[in-house]
């Protein structure tokens, strides 16, 4: 299990710079980042290297933020590689509810961070599949 | 052009005779058949037959909004529900709106003033009346209805929206009279242009237009645009609803119809009754009216009244065009609202802060409300699905509450500004 910081950003210049540059004054180094956004909002996820120091200082700066556990997965790198992986899930009826990936600087695998409602159906997929699910520790040290 | 010559340009010793006499028969009907009147009178020491002058009327205490809504939805009713033949109502700030009652007299009144206002602007019976103001318990549709009705002209009861087919039928029927609201009327200019302007065959030569705040600037786009002659008119349901006062083809001014209201302009703080030409807020009491008449009601709306003679003849005394208001209160798209009932929304979805913002533009022509609303930390979670779910509950909230359909911005906590007294809870970003 990973811990992921989500935090709320509106679409207004700077508030991702801003958010970036409170972390990085903290020392916390980001591992990976998506960002959903809409037309008035966006909501930035975040992997780094420590998220409750991440947690405390965002929340100490006003940014509304919370922690939530997700899955990260090594995907083989390769063409299908992820098609695989989420076919499994669809046959298990397991939903995705968003994902992002990144491709880790001493691996031949990607990176997949995964959210679902059912963790433990999607580990026993995954690992079903001979996949390995990294714990935070190994995510947060890459 | 007068409907009623004999009352519109009554001679003023006659119509303050008059005056007097109908305000003595209201304070006698209030004062016996309303007992929140009674009441009222008597702790200021006050009994009908003290009213011997128009002087008078200055002892007695005046009515508020929220004196009409403790006493939801009836309670203010001089006539019993069988007199009783039509009611309307306004949105009011919990929810509940403020309700008035009509007898078969009130409405012939009321039709009487809507055909003087309607003259006013232009109509006889040879014209076509589109009523584009809302038909149903808001008192603009059916007001403008049966004024229109009661001139004779030919009234096309379209109620308000649906600008396409408005359009047509203005062409096909030969529609010479518009009414509805200032920017609606843009509006229509505005699709017209886009549909190719005007037509050869488009009759349309008068407008009168209310129940929103509008200045000269933008009588002047509407005249220029629609290529016809448009009056202000004013009204508000706790009076009678459109028809209290309207401007003549003078422009200068709104003529309150004194045969029927008894206008005041008083200081909002104090309550001093302030002398003509001074700016405060208007104070109106009703001198004809069964239903439910209103002694000094108090309208937060903001003008001056002009007592010198108009060139059009009547004797009427002038209103300046609505200036502003005291309270909070915004027209939008004629619909009242008040930052309260807004914050009574999020406190009952209770997952925001109580922290928000109303801005109101008009951009184009209609206004347009935007609620900002501070998200908070319990109601976020790393999924935007919720948050969006969340705008949409506000939104459709607001719309079934206040019956105007608004944007919700989801904002990051303190970015709206917090004050130290009164909060800032609105923006009104229309030039008007």
């Amino acid at each position: 299990m990973v811990k992921q910081i989500s935090l709320f950003l509106e679409n207004k210049k700077g508030r991702l710079a801003h958010a970036c540059r409170v972390l990085g004054d903290a020392g916390i180094n980001i591992r990976a980042l998506s960002i959903a956004d809409t037309s008035d909002f966006g909501v930035l996820r975040l992997i780094v290297n420590d998220p409750d120091k991440a947690f405390a200082v965002l929340t100490e700066k006003g940014f509304i933020t919370n922690i939530t556990s997700v899955l990260a997965i090594k995907v083989p790198d390769r063409p299908s590689g992820l098609a695989g992986v989420l076919e499994s899930l669809d046959t298990a009826g397991i939903n995705v509810e968003y994902m992002y990936a990144f491709i880790g600087s001493d691996s031949k695998d990607a990176l997949v961070i995964i959210r679902v409602e059912n963790h433990a159906g999607l580990i026993e997929v995954i690992e079903k599949m001979g996949i390995q699910v990294l714990h935070g520790e190994e995510v947060y040290t890459l | 052009m007068y409907w009623n010559k004999h009352y519109e340009c009554m001679p003023r010793p006659q119509l303050t005779a008059l005056q007097l006499e109908r305000l003595q028969k209201t304070v006698e009907r209030v004062y016996h058949n309303v007992p929140f009147y009674r009441h009222k009178f008597q702790e200021a020491g006050m009994e009908p037959g003290d009213i011997k002058s128009l002087a008078d009327l200055q002892r007695l205490p005046f009515t508020t909004k929220t004196d009409l809504r403790d006493n939801y939805p009836f309670g203010m009713f001089a006539s019993s529900m069988s007199e009783i033949v039509r009611v309307h109502a306004s949105s009011g700030t919990t929810g509940k709106p403020v309700v008035v009652g009509y007898t078969r007299a009130d409405l012939n009144t009321w039709s009487e003033l809507m055909a003087r206002t309607l003259t006013c602007g232009g109509t006889t019976k040879d014209s076509v009346v589109q009523v584009a103001f809302g038909y149903g318990l808001f008192t603009g549709g059916l007001g403008a209805h049966y004024g229109a009705e009661k001139i004779g002209a030919s009234v096309i009861p379209i109620s308000g929206g649906n600008t396409q087919r408005q359009l047509m039928l203005m062409n096909d029927f030969g529609t010479t009279v518009l009414a509805c609201t200032p920017s609606y009327a843009i509006y229509l200019a505005e699709t017209m242009e886009e549909m190719g302007g005007k037509r050869e065959s488009c009759k349309l030569k008068y407008g009168v237009f209310g129940a929103e705040p509008w200045s000269e600037k933008m009588r002047d786009e509407i005249e220029k645009r629609l290529g016809i002659s448009a009056i202000d008119i004013y009204g508000l349901t706790e009076v009678i609803g459109p028809g209290v006062a309207s401007e003549c083809q003078e422009k200068s001014g709104l003529h309150v119809f004194e045969d029927h209201f008894i206008p005041e302009v008083i200081h909002p703080e104090t309550g001093e009754v302030l002398p003509y030409g001074e700016k405060g807020e208007l104070v109106f009491t009703t001198i004809s009216k069964e239903g439910i008449p209103v002694i000094r009601y108090r309208t937060r709306d903001i003008s001056i009244l002009y007592e010198e003679h108009c060139l059009c003849g009547r004797t009427h005394i002038r209103m300046h065009r609505v200036m502003g208001r005291t309270d909070d209160m915004l027209i939008i798209r004629g619909v009242n609202v008040f930052p309260s009932q807004v914050e009574s929304i999020l406190l009952d979805i209770g997952e925001t802060q109580p922290h928000y913002l109303l801005i109101v533009k008009r951009e184009g022509s209609l206004d347009e409300l935007e609620i900002q609303v501070e998200v908070s930390q319990a109601m976020f979670s790393d999924k935007v699905r919720g948050l969006e779910d969340l705008g949409k509950r506000i939104s459709h909230k607001i719309e079934s509450t206040l019956g105007i359909s608004a944007k919700v911005t989801l904002v990051e906590p303190h970015t709206i500004p917090r004050s130290e007294g009164k909060a800032k809870r609105v923006i009104d970003k229309r030039n008007i």
